[in-house]
C-alpha cells in the first residue's frame, strides 16, 4: 500500500504551486504539530515567506481530552509574530475529521484575531465530521475509516507518506 | 496498592509523593513544562477543564497556595470555588465528610484540600465518588506534594539533571511537610546525595531512614552543594523550648552570603515561602543572583496546572 502513495516531497511542491498565485508576502504560515510543521517549513521556503514559520500544538484544545487525556509529549506552540489582522496559511499533513483544524483555529484566536485563515493540507483523506474544507490540497483520496495515512520524517529530513 | 493510582497506573489523586513511581513524577514535570507557555500568552487560558468544578477546600489558611491553585485552575478554564473553613470541631471526621458530600452533590469534579491534620486529604480521598479527584495542598506535618513537585521542576529547569546533584534542605525538617515531600521526590528522581541540615531539636529522629545525610553544622552541610533549600521557620517554634531565639537561630542556621559561599559557585537557593528574612535567610541571599525563589512561584502555577490536567484527563505512564 505504501508504494501506491505519491512522493511527499513532490506533493509539497505541487501544493506550493497551487498556493503561490494568491500568496501575499505578508501572509504568515503556521503548521500543526508534527507533520503539519514539517510541511509548513517546506512551504515557507518554496513560497519565500518573509515572516518566520509558526507551530501549533493543539493538545490543550482537543475535544476528546476528557476521554483520552493529554498527549504524553505536548510541545509548546510557537507563534513568533503578531496574529492580529494577519492572513494565516494554516498547514496540516492530513485532513480527516476536521477536529484538529477546529482545535487549531480555536487556539489561533487565543493569540489574536486574524484577518483570515486559509487551510492547506498535503492529503485530504475524507471522513469529515465537521464542516471544514481545505483551500488547498495536494492530493484527495478516500481512505477507509480503519486505515491511517501517516507522514514521517527520516533523520536526513526526507518526508514519507504511508498507509497503515 | 497505592491509593493514588488506578490499577492501570493512571493518577487518580495526588496525596503524597511517597511511593509514586519515577515515571509518574517525570510525566508531571514534562507536562508542566508544556504549560509554561500558557502563562506568557496574552490570553492566559486553555480550554482543557472547561465545565469542570474545582473546590479549594482550605481548612487551614494559606493565601499563596490557595491563590496559585486558583490561578492554575482558571488557566485551565475550570470553575473555581474557594472555601476557607475555620479549623474547629466542625471540621473533623463526620463533619468534613458532610461538607464533602454537600459539595459532591453540587457536582464537584476535584477537591484541593489543605488541613492542619496529617492524613486529612487521604481521608477525603477514601470517601469521594469515583469521578472526583483529590489534591493534597498540605496536611499537617505529612505532605505537600505540589510544593515538592514545583521544587523538582525548579531544580530541573536550573540544573538540567538530577543524577549528579547534591541537595541540602536546611531548617525545621521536623515540622515540615514540604521537606518530607522534597525528600521523597529527590530520592525517587535519583539525586545521589540529599542532606538535611538543622539543630537536633528540629530534625526528626531516624530521618536517615529516608535516605538522607544529617548535618548539624551549616559549613559542613553546605560544602559542595548544588542546591540549597531553605525551610520556613514557624514562629511558634521560637516560643517552645526547641530554639533559644531567632537571632541565635540565624547565627547558626540562617543562610548568609558567607555561608552560601561554601556551596558550589553556581548553587541555587530555594525557599517555599513566605520567608522570614533575617531568621532563616538573609535578604542579600533572598534577593541575590543565586536565588530562584520567585521563579519557584511562577513554576508553581504550571506544575499545578499539570497535576489538575493529568487528574482530570488521566495520567497514563
Amino acid at each position: 500500500m505504501h508504494a501506491s502513495l505519491p512522493d511527499a516531497n513532490t506533493l509539497i511542491a505541487r501544493l506550493a504551486e497551487s498556493i503561490a498565485p494568491t500568496f501575499a508576502p505578508e501572509t504568515v504560515i503556521v503548521g500543526i504539530h508534527s507533520g503539519g510543521v514539517w510541511v509548513a517549513e517546506r512551504l515557507h521556503a518554496l513560497l519565500k515567506c518573509a515572516s518566520p514559520v509558526g507551530a501549533l500544538d493543539i493538545s490543550f484544545y482537543r475535544d476528546d481530552f476528557s476521554r483520552i487525556g493529554l498527549h504524553p509529549q505536548v510541545k509548546p506552540s510557537n507563534l513568533p509574530f503578531d496574529l492580529e489582522n494577519r492572513v494565516i496559511l494554516l498547514v496540516d499533513d492530513v485532513l480527516h475529521t476536521g477536529r484538529t483544524v477546529r482545535a487549531a483555529m480555536n487556539e489561533l484566536f487565543d493569540y489574536g484575531r486574524p484577518a483570515s485563515i486559509r487551510l492547506a493540507v498535503l492529503v485530504d483523506r475524507g471522513g469529515r465530521e465537521l464542516p471544514i474544507r481545505p483551500d488547498f490540497a495536494a492530493l484527495t483520496l478516500e481512505v477507509p475509516p480503519h486505515q491511517n495515512i501517516n507522514l514521517s520524517r527520516l533523520d536526513d529530513g526526507h518526508l514519507t507518506l504511508s498507509l497503515a | 496498592m497505592n491509593p493514588q493510582l488506578t490499577p492501570d497506573g493512571r493518577l487518580r489523586h495526588l496525596l503524597t509523593l511517597d511511593g509514586l513511581p519515577r515515571a509518574t513524577l517525570t510525566h508531571i514535570l514534562d507536562t508542566a513544562e508544556s504549560f509554561m507557555d500558557v502563562g506568557e500568552r496574552e490570553v492566559k487560558k486553555v480550554p482543557l477543564l472547561r465545565g469542570k468544578s474545582i473546590f479549594n477546600l482550605f481548612f487551614e489558611p494559606s493565601t499563596r497556595t490557595r491563590t496559585t491553585f486558583e490561578i492554575a485552575a482558571k488557566r485551565l478554564s475550570a470553575d473555581v470555588v474557594n472555601l476557607n473553613i475555620a479549623t474547629s470541631s466542625q471540621t473533623k471526621g463526620e463533619a468534613i465528610l458532610d461538607t464533602v458530600d454537600n459539595l459532591s452533590a453540587m457536582h464537584a469534579d476535584m477537591f484541593i484540600v489543605r488541613h492542619s491534620q496529617s492524613g486529612a486529604a487521604h481521608f477525603i480521598a477514601r470517601h469521594v465518588a469515583p469521578h472526583i479527584s483529590v489534591v493534597n495542598a498540605g496536611d499537617g506535618r505529612h505532605a505537600h506534594p505540589t510544593q515538592g513537585l514545583l521544587d523538582m521542576f525548579t531544580i530541573r529547569r536550573f540544573k538540567g539533571e538530577f543524577h549528579n546533584l547534591t541537595v541540602a534542605i536546611v531548617g525545621d525538617v521536623l515540622h515540615s511537610r514540604v521537606a518530607r515531600s522534597q525528600i521523597h521526590a529527590l530520592t525517587t528522581l535519583g539525586v545521589p546525595e540529599v542532606r538535611v541540615i538543622g539543630p537536633k531539636t528540629l530534625l526528626p529522629t531516624g530521618v536517615e531512614q529516608l535516605g538522607v545525610k544529617v548535618f548539624h553544622d551549616m559549613a559542613a552541610g553546605l560544602a559542595g552543594c548544588d542546591v540549597v533549600i531553605m525551610l520556613r521557620l514557624q514562629n511558634e517554634r521560637m516560643k517552645g523550648a526547641r530554639l533559644p531565639s531567632a537571632q541565635e537561630y540565624f547565627k547558626f542556621f540562617g543562610l548568609t552570603p558567607e555561608k552560601l559561599a561554601l556551596a558550589k559557585p553556581d548553587a541555587i537557593v530555594m525557599h517555599p515561602g513566605p520567608m522570614n528574612r533575617g531568621v532563616e535567610i538573609a535578604s542579600e541571599v533572598a534577593d541575590g543572583p543565586q536565588s530562584v525563589i520567585l521563579p519557584q512561584v511562577t513554576y508553581g502555577i504550571a506544575v499545578r496546572m499539570a497535576v489538575m490536567a493529568l487528574l482530570a484527563g488521566g495520567a497514563s505512564t
